[in-house]
């Protein structure tokens, strides 16, 4: 093997990560990037509600009332998928320090706490018609309204520090205790007789339901993940201008950005 | 159309859970761009601070 052969995939690999881990490159990086998940974002939204609000057919058991699910659903999957991602970004954040992953952790946490109210609400609109009750204490709906409180703590426990580094640490740590809720979310409808339903759509062997339903259903799936796309970029260039306001390129930015007059 | 806005009789429960839906949604992304104006601004009134310490 020749040594000075051209950098291997692993070298690749290397470069990107600690490029990305740069502020200013991260910054640029994430605004090339955030029109595409905006384009993404809406027309995934605009052919998933066509689909949703148009085209399938009214639930035989349920009525139109049903159709809350094109959204109530893919904010639920958001809900764990933004805590996980936020809990892991925390990870690396506490472990190599690394500050962009600190930013993503803190940044995605407003975004998934807007997912989980989301989802508590739609859920609360969907009861009412359906068990007569805008709430109840059932594992389902507990458990998410802990997510939402998990989400709340890691917010709170940020902004309760004087040095935002310091707080992004100490709320990283809640926020990797808090995935315990993870699971109890999820499985919450097996371990317990709920009042809210089962699963409907599997990863596994067949979903129990029909794919004029399904197809909506996964495309605001999808939009929805390309939403936090969308956010999260947005967010974490604010706060890297926000944390490196001293440095030469966020400076740069200011006095580009400058309105005229 | 006007059957399509009824809902079978389930209207005011899915209309409102759409208009919650875009309306957390589009308040996350306002709140966002008013953040970035007011950090751009900071920084700008930051930098003329400094600048006219340097140069009186």
């Amino acid at each position: 093997m020749n040594a000075h052969s051209s950098p291997t995939l692993w070298n690749r690999l290397v470069l990107w990560y600690h490029q990305m881990g740069s502020p200013p490159y991260f910054y640029a990086f994430a605004g090339r990037w955030r029109p595409w998940f905006i384009a993404a974002t809406l027309i995934t939204a605009v052919i998933g509600l066509y689909g949703g609000l148009l085209l399938a057919p009214a639930d035989y058991q349920q009525g139109d009332a049903y159709r809350i699910i094109f959204i109530h659903v893919p904010c639920a999957w958001m809900s764990l998928f933004t805590y996980a991602f936020m809990a892991g970004c925390g990870l690396v954040g506490l472990v190599w320090r690394v500050k962009l992953a600190e930013i993503l952790a803190m940044e995605s946490a407003p975004i998934g706490a807007a997912f989980t109210f989301v989802t508590l609400v739609t859920g609360s609109l969907w009861g009412k018609p359906m068990w007569g009750a805008w709430w109840t204490w059932d594992a389902r709906l507990t458990s998410e309204l802990v997510l939402l409180f998990l989400y709340l703590g890691v917010i709170g426990l940020y902004h309760a520090f004087e040095d935002t580094r310091q707080g992004a640490r100490a709320a990283a740590f809640l926020a990797l205790i808090g995935v315990v809720n993870l699971p109890i979310v999820h499985y919450s409808v097996v371990w317990w007789n709920t009042l809210h339903q089962g699963t409907t759509v599997r990863l596994f062997g067949p979903s129990r339901i029909t794919w004029s339903m399904l197809w909506p259903l996964l495309t605001m799936a999808l939009s929805t993940h390309l939403y936090l796309g969308w956010s999260l970029l947005g967010r974490a260039r604010v706060a890297l201008l926000e944390l490196e306001g001293g440095k030469d390129w966020a400076r740069a930015i200011a006095l580009k950005d400058a309105p005229h007059g | 159309m006007d059957k399509f806005l009824a809902m079978g009789g389930y209207a005011v429960y899915v209309w409102p859970a759409y208009a919650a839906f875009f309306v957390v949604f589009a308040a996350d992304l306002i709140a966002t761009a008013a953040r970035r104006r007011r950090v751009l601004k900071e920084l700008r009134a930051r930098i003329a601070r400094q600048s006219a310490r340097r140069s009186p």
